[in-house]
Parts: C-alpha cells; sequence; structure tokens
C-alpha cells in the first residue's frame, strides 16, 4: 500500500514537473518569419519582413500565462520588386524614417482547445496603435515551439498609403499579415 | 482573280496594327513614369492588351492558313520577293514573341498576370530577380526590332503605292464601290 502510495507520488511529481519544465523562450529567428499577402489590380502579391525581434514564453502547460512580442525593422520591407521597397518607405507608406519599427504586444492568451489559441493584444504601426485578436496555432515541431498565425488588417487604420494611394481600388485594404516564431525550450 | 485579302485578314491586319501603335506609344510612355496609382493600373492594361494581341494574332495565323494570301505581283524581282516573306514570317514572330517576353517578364518579376483581372494565366516562371531584368531586355530589344521590321513593312507598301504603282496596298484596303 506504501509503495503504490509514493509510486502515485512519484508519478504525479514526473507529470508535474513534465507540465511545467518545458517553456519555449528562446526564439530561433532562422525557422522565424514575416510574410504579408496583398493585392494588387486584383492580384495576389506577397511580401516579407527580413528582420524583426521577438520575444515568446510559452508553457503549453499554462498558456494564460504566455506572452510575445514582435518588433519588426519596417526598413527590411520587401514588396516583391526594389521599386515597391522605395516607394513604402516614404511618408505616405510606412514613413520608415519616423516610425522605423511596428510593434505587436500580446495581452492574453485565451486557449481555444486542441492546439488553437486567441492572442489578444496591441498592434502598433505609424504611431496607431489598434487592439487586436489573433489566432493562433502553437505546436511542438521537432522540439522547438512554433508559434503560427494570421491577421488580417486594414491598412486604412494604420494610414499605410495616403494621398494618391488612399483609394483601395489599386492595391486593397486587407492586408494579412503571417507570423511563424519558432522558439526553444529554456 | 480576286486580288484582295478577304475582310477576315483586313479586320485582323489593321485591328492587330492599331493595338501595337498603341502598346508602342503606352509602353515607352508607362516606363517613364515614377511609381503611382496610375502606373499600376496602366501596366496592368498593358499586360491585359499584351494578351489580347497575342490572342488576335493565334487567330490571324488560323485564317492565315486556311486563306492562302493573294499573289505578289509578277513584276517583282526574286531579291524582293525573299524580303517580303522574310519580312512577314519576322512580323509573326515577333508579334507572338513579345507578349510572350512580357508575360515570362512578368512572372520573374514576381507579378502574375491575371487577364483583366478575371483569367489567371500561369506563372511558367518563378520569381527571380536576374532572369526578369533579362527579360526585360528581351522585351524592349525585341520591340526595338519590330519598330525596325515596321519601318521596312509600311516603306514596303509605300514604296508599291507610290512607285511601283501597283495593288499591294490596296488590296488591304477596305473596297472602294464601283
Amino acid at each position: 500500500m506504501k509503495r503504490i502510495a509514493l509510486a502515485l507520488l512519484a508519478s504525479f511529481a514526473f507529470a508535474a514537473t513534465a507540465a511545467h519544465a518545458v517553456e519555449y523562450g528562446k526564439v530561433q529567428p532562422d525557422k522565424s518569419r514575416i510574410a504579408f499577402d496583398y493585392q494588387q489590380m486584383g492580384v495576389a502579391m506577397q511580401g516579407t519582413f527580413g528582420k524583426f525581434v521577438s520575444e515568446l514564453r510559452f508553457d503549453p502547460a499554462a498558456p494564460q500565462s504566455a506572452s510575445a512580442r514582435i518588433e519588426v525593422d519596417l526598413a527590411s520591407v520587401d514588396t516583391g520588386s526594389e521599386e515597391g521597397d522605395e516607394e513604402v518607405a516614404r511618408k505616405t507608406w510606412f514613413d520608415t524614417k519616423g516610425f522605423p519599427v511596428a510593434r505587436f504586444e500580446s495581452s492574453a492568451v485565451k486557449p481555444l482547445g486542441g492546439d488553437k489559441y486567441e492572442v489578444a493584444g496591441k498592434l502598433t504601426i505609424k504611431g496607431t496603435t489598434r487592439d487586436v485578436v489573433v489566432p493562433a496555432t502553437f505546436t511542438v515541431q521537432g522540439g522547438s515551439g512554433v508559434f503560427e498565425g494570421a491577421l488580417t488588417i486594414r491598412r486604412g487604420d494604420f494610414s499605410i498609403g495616403e494621398g494618391a494611394w488612399k483609394a483601395f481600388d489599386v492595391v486593397a485594404n486587407d492586408v494579412v499579415i503571417r507570423f511563424r516564431i519558432t522558439a526553444a525550450a529554456r | 482573280m480576286d486580288t484582295h485579302y478577304t475582310a477576315t485578314a483586313k479586320l485582323l491586319h489593321w485591328l492587330i496594327a492599331l493595338m501595337i501603335f498603341g502598346m508602342l506609344g503606352f509602353g515607352f510612355y508607362m516606363t517613364g513614369l515614377d511609381l503611382s496609382p496610375t502606373k499600376l493600373e496602366l501596366y496592368s492594361w498593358h499586360k491585359w492588351a499584351g494578351v489580347t494581341v497575342f490572342v488576335l494574332v493565334l487567330v490571324r495565323l488560323a485564317w492565315r492558313i486556311g486563306h492562302k494570301p493573294p499573289a505578289l505581283p509578277a513584276h517583282m524581282p526574286a531579291i524582293e520577293r525573299l524580303a517580303a516573306h522574310a519580312g512577314h514570317h519576322l512580323l509573326y514572330v515577333l508579334m507572338l514573341a513579345i507578349p510572350l517576353s512580357g508575360w515570362l517578364m512578368s512572372s520573374a518579376k514576381g507579378f502574375q498576370t491575371v487577364w483583366f483581372g478575371v483569367l489567371p494565366l500561369p506563372d511558367l516562371l518563378a520569381k527571380d530577380k536576374a532572369l526578369g531584368n533579362l527579360l526585360e531586355t528581351v522585351h524592349f530589344v525585341l520591340n526595338y526590332t519590330l519598330i525596325a521590321v515596321l519601318l521596312g513593312h509600311v516603306g514596303a507598301a509605300l514604296k508599291h503605292h507610290f512607285i511601283d504603282r501597283d495593288d499591294v496596298l490596296i488590296r488591304m484596303l477596305p473596297r472602294r464601290k464601283g
């Protein structure tokens, strides 16, 4: 009886350590990616941001305490053409000189069951901060935690593309930001 | 024997001629513009028109294969006949190669062509900056070649009309009553 109790206790202890031992927090930039999809004259286009810094703390056993923070260096944009890259740095678009960094900071993580989560947070681009809710998944792949999701924003909400670009007939309003942040266990 | 081209051949000839002159002007104008919504719109329309020309040229070729054109005037020496055939062949090749090079350039530069914003053309080439720039050069060189051949084509037509005083130009024009 005593032995059974000990064994039980041991297995509980093991389960508890297993649940708390793994917090994914060492971001692996080479396995992380931020891309965006947009429409130009009805044609699907893709772009990426080459440089960004992210912090992630995610313990699958305690998702409520998870947090994420992503800072994107807007000068590292690749819109698909050099002409486009020069254009989006201008005042009418990102105004990269005035606002070099776009930031996402999570405030709450809500588990939706399975790998799915809802990450609420604040997105700041070009001096405008908006509350956003990002549908995301968290999976463990090859020993690393992969935090992946997509968020549709309206560029007009952040004054991205002003002046001649303000109408959405040539460059659509909706922009899908897709991210994949990979982090090793601490 | 009828010395005129068929009405269909005439229609296609003049329609395509009009589009080619429009596209040449359009092309040189738009490439000089700074990036703006207008420029992006013009590029799209240029691509759509280019695909349209390509399709019209295919229709024209199919018609041409089924309908023998009127014979060249008997007075033409062998060298002129050769030049006429070579020139016409070259025009057909260029009329197909130019839109093709534009489409491939667009793919290589990462911009898919969607005909009138409705019909997506497949991207035969993956995005490749160096290849895109190369195809841009090819597109330009082919167009300069087209301009040279067109000058020869128009010059020859005028020579036939005003110097040789034969019916080579007339037979591509609408019929006169009476």
